[in-house]
């Protein structure tokens, strides 16, 4: 018994693929003009056209939190965004949160408390770390492993990022 | 006093600052020039034949370069052995874009190659394929008297070891009986980072190939034999691997698609596979297992039998160990083991995180869970009277085994002794409290690896093997051993892994790379120690003249007299001294087999969890982990300690949450992506506590290493399921513990 059946899109292709255009981000500080068609995402932005690859692809879908970056000092998802969308915004990377000489103290106490194993969804951690600072909801453990929790970490380090992120939070700011 | 004894310590991550920083570059993140991409395209049947492939439509679209199927892709090598990589299975291996026929779905049927990765990705959503459908048969219930025993397995499967006593005899016999069956569905590794390949076109058909996997050299074995190419003209790069579990221990078909069409069109090309096409390529199989057993009056085990029987492909017999454990955990002089495999319409399972014995300890240690309430004993009381000084299986003593310490520290740690055994009787507040026990077995192996030294004119050590690091702690223990061994600073030391241009090292996988790497460092490094002697007793005025390498120490950066550690040489001088620019050696680790010969050579864990269960509503969170692990030397106990945390999070994960869902109808999991396919976040992981017990071993290899990847994993599962047991009265033999078999 066999029948037949054919893969097909889900509606008509498009008349026109989508023009590129200019684009104007302010990333890390810093405008960057960078020609792309509105159907880029934010995360693929960064990481196949400005070369900042510190944001991580995990599902493209919203679902792991590894392209965690900051626009305008709350953390989202860059690949649930169009780029186009965020012209004008204030957007923060990993790169853009401290350097290999000088680190964020997130970034420190990450490495001191071993807070990532294959390191592929530390800077998803780390930026959205940085933004739950900010926030100051989390005032408590269970409330850091609540607000954390839309960052997936296969490797299950969720142990060691509560301590480096409860390091930063208790030491009082110089 | 030595500042430079660096095994042991605790030492964060010499590549930590990359990695927090995002400056660490994975697969998909080398963006060469003139780069162009590639979407796959996967087969939406289970079952039956590409009658056509729509592809000049897509051909049509600006920008699309190219659309590869099994229509136009180039002849390549012919017979299997080609296609076969160092774990392949017995069988034939799956060979992409090579033929109309379809063997699962998700089956990467087309590849489109376009100039960007959101036209490509647009283009492959447009391409029309037409099939004839045939039945599939995905459902391993519907083979439960179809089973076969496998022939030869893979590397590493070793078939269940003949019956010993009598079993079946001793079972009749047996005072106290239990018997179950115990099943979990297909799991998926899932690391964060999805496979992707980024070729790089060099020019006349050589390639500079950033791959993600557990083993750049077998990636590259597999495109030179694939497509013809030199190992000149196939360079492999994998500096760093978002997590593989056993996922990357294969090649995956994107570096086939990436080369291919590298080759074809002349150009860098980039593939990354998408989330739901993670769950295309191996998995931990869907099990049925079946554990029956007995005990004499005084506590100990008269019977134990133990089958298994899992899925495989209809094209690779994929083997893992998962009842052999069974025959060596436990004292038990009457034993039957037994496994089998059943063909389905899936792709080949393939290793993942401790498998084999993942699945068997989740089976036998809820089985000794139940033997110990049949009995009437405390399961850890249980375990102790049926505690093996010997390996049964192999009639061999163990090299070394501290499971006894295990259990004792870890049920100290624990609190085991407070535990009322009757279930349902502890309560905090409205809560049901459950407390469980597990444990496992898993062999400290090695490989054969090579090491290449350098000590340069300025003191700096530069170590090369062409291992990889997914998050094991590679990068620092090397370090710390080199540095170590030549009594030098970590911040002089650099460990340079992950490139088929380095000398060859093992895949990373079965928790031998810490052995394999660091034997093969430690004694490259003491072969540059003796050059560096010879060089150092030619100065003028050595006091080291007549010392033979014995008589001496590499400490603080100074070759010393052991007898005299003010008599020294400073190690950055010998070499301006003599002159030489730098010294190197170069060599090859062999394992030694006398000891594999004589003993069993093998990593224990003890597992004590803590539930708690809302009798109401069924839910249950796992409060409390206390895992300790006898494996051994611990080199680093930071990454050690999270390689073990990691684990508890998997068992908790493998216990709570993980199963990939086949809807029979369509032959397709259900469930491919990671909103519904459920890993655990922060929110889920409360209180691990790891323990180390001091387990020196001299006869697993000269560091006396044992690994630790898969050992932390093992038992944990089954802890969390006899903890449940403890706390609700409810015996769950089917994995994940969800709350519909709560209510």
């Amino acid at each position: 018994m066999s029948t037949s059946t054919t893969q097909a899109p889900l509606g008509p292709p498009a008349i026109a693929l989508a023009p590129v255009g200019t684009v104007t981000l302010k990333i890390n500080g810093v405008e960057r003009q960078l020609q792309i068609a509105p159907w880029t995402t934010l995360l693929d932005a960064l990481r196949e056209y400005l070369d900042l690859t510190g944001t991580k692809k995990g599902c493209d879908h919203g679902q792991c939190g590894a392209c965690t970056v900051l626009v305008d000092g709350k953390r989202i998802n860059s690949c649930l965004t169009l780029a186009v969308m965020k012209e004008g915004a204030d957007i923060t990377t990993i790169e853009g949160l401290g350097t290999e000489e000088k680190l964020h103290p997130l970034q420190q106490a990450f490495i001191d408390h071993d807070a990532f194993q294959c390191g592929y969804c530390t800077p998803g951690q780390i930026c959205s770390a940085a933004a739950l600072l900010t926030e100051g909801k989390a005032k408590t453990t269970a409330e850091i492993r609540e607000l954390m929790s839309g960052n997936i970490c296969r490797c299950g380090a969720y142990t060691n990022i509560v301590a480096a992120i409860e390091e930063v939070l208790n030491t009082p700011k110089a | 006093m030595s500042t430079t004894n660096y095994i042991g310590k605790p030492t964060s991550r010499v590549e930590g600052p990359a990695k927090v920083t995002g400056a660490a570059k994975y697969a998909a993140e080398y963006n060469v020039p003139d780069l162009a991409y590639g979407y796959v395209v996967s087969s939406p049947i289970a079952k039956g034949k590409i009658t056509k492939i729509h592809a000049d439509e897509v051909r049509a679209i600006p920008g699309v370069l190219q659309v590869f199927s099994h229509e136009n892709v180039p002849s390549l090598a012919w017979f299997d052995r080609s296609y076969k990589d160092d774990v392949a299975p017995g069988g034939s291996p799956f060979r992409p874009l090579q033929g109309a026929e379809v063997k699962y779905s998700q089956q990467p049927v087309a590849v489109v190659i376009a100039e960007t990765f959101e036209l490509a990705r647009y283009a492959a959503s447009l391409l029309r394929i037409d099939y004839d459908v045939a039945p599939h048969d995905t459902d391993l219930e519907t083979k439960r008297d179809d089973g076969f025993e496998p022939g030869r397995g893979k590397t590493g499967w070793v078939p269940p070891p003949k019956p010993r006593g009598n079993p079946n005899e001793a079972l009749k016999n047996a005072v106290h009986k239990v018997e179950g069956e115990y099943i979990h569905l297909t799991q998926h590794h899932n690391p964060m980072e999805m496979f992707a390949s980024t070729v790089e076109w060099l020019g006349d058909k050589k390639l500079k190939i950033y791959d993600k996997t557990q083993g750049a050299f077998n990636s590259q074995q597999y495109v030179t034999k694939v497509f013809g190419l030199s190992k000149d003209d196939a360079q492999v790069i994998s500096k760093y691997t978002g997590g593989g579990f056993g996922s990357g221990l294969r090649p995956q078909y994107q570096l086939f698609m990436a080369v291919l069409a590298s080759l074809e069109l002349k150009r860098s090309v980039r593939v990354s596979l998408t989330r739901q096409q993670m769950f295309s390529f191996g998995h931990r199989p869907h099990t049925l297992q079946y554990v029956e057993l007995g005990t004499n009056a005084d506590g100990t085990l008269a019977a134990l039998h133990h089958h298994a029987l899992h899925e495989t492909s209809q094209f690779e017999d994929y083997t893992e160990n998962v009842v052999n454990w069974s025959g060596m955990l436990y004292q038990c002089d009457n034993v039957k083991l037994t496994y089998q495999l059943a063909k389905l319409d899936v792709y080949t399972p393939q290793d993942m995180r401790a498998p084999g014995a993942a699945t068997g300890s989740f089976a036998l240690e809820i089985a000794m869970d139940e033997m110990a309430y049949a009995a009437g004993l405390d399961p850890l009381e249980f375990r102790l009277r049926n505690y093996a000084e010997r390996d049964q299986n192999a009639d061999k003593p163990f090299s070394s085994k501290k499971l006894r310490e295990c259990y004792h520290e870890g049920a100290a740690k624990f609190g085991w002794d407070k535990r009322n055994p009757e279930p349902r009787s502890m309560r905090d507040g409205n809560m049901l409290v459950g407390w469980g026990m597990g444990g496992g077995v898993w062999d400290a192996s090695i490989q054969k690896c090579a090491a290449k030294v350098t000590l340069t004119a300025d003191g700096h050590l530069n170590v090369l093997s062409g291992a990889n690091d997914i998050g094991t702690g590679t990068y620092t223990i090397i370090t710390q051993i080199a540095a170590e061994t030549l009594g030098l600073p970590l911040e002089a030391v650099t460990f340079t892994l992950g490139d088929t241009t380095l000398p060859e090292a093992p895949l990373q996988g079965g928790s031998w790379t810490a052995a394999s790497v660091g034997n093969a460092v430690k004694e490259t490094c003491d072969k540059l120690g003796e050059k560096l002697l010879k060089l150092a007793q030619k100065m003028a005025g050595s006091p080291l003249k007549d010392a033979s390498y014995e008589d001496v120490q590499f400490v603080n950066g100074q070759i010393r007299l052991n007898a005299d550690p003010t008599q020294a040489v400073v190690i950055r001088d010998v070499l301006p001294a003599s002159g030489e620019k730098e010294l190197t050696v170069e060599n090859t680790m062999m394992p030694n087999p006398a000891s594999q010969l004589t003993h069993s050579l093998h990593a224990h864990n003890a597992v004590f969890a803590e539930v708690k269960v809302d009798p109401e509503l069924g839910t249950v969170h796992v409060t409390r982990v206390v895992n300790a692990v006898a494996a051994g030397r611990i080199l680093n106990p930071k990454t050690a300690r999270s390689q073990v945390l990691g684990s508890v999070v998997w068992g908790i994960s493998m216990a709570m949450m993980e199963e990939t869902v086949m809807d029979h109808g369509f032959g397709r999991y259900m469930n491919h992506n990671l909103s519904e396919y459920h890993v655990p976040v922060c929110a889920d992981i409360h209180d691990i506590e790891v323990i180390f017990v001091e387990e020196e071993d001299d006869k697993v290899n000269p560091l006396g290493i044992k690994g630790l990847g898969e050992v932390g994993l093992l038992g944990v599962a089954a802890a969390i399921a006899n903890a449940v047991y403890h706390a609700t009265g409810k015996r769950i033999r089917n994995l994940p513990v969800s709350i519909d078999k709560l209510l």
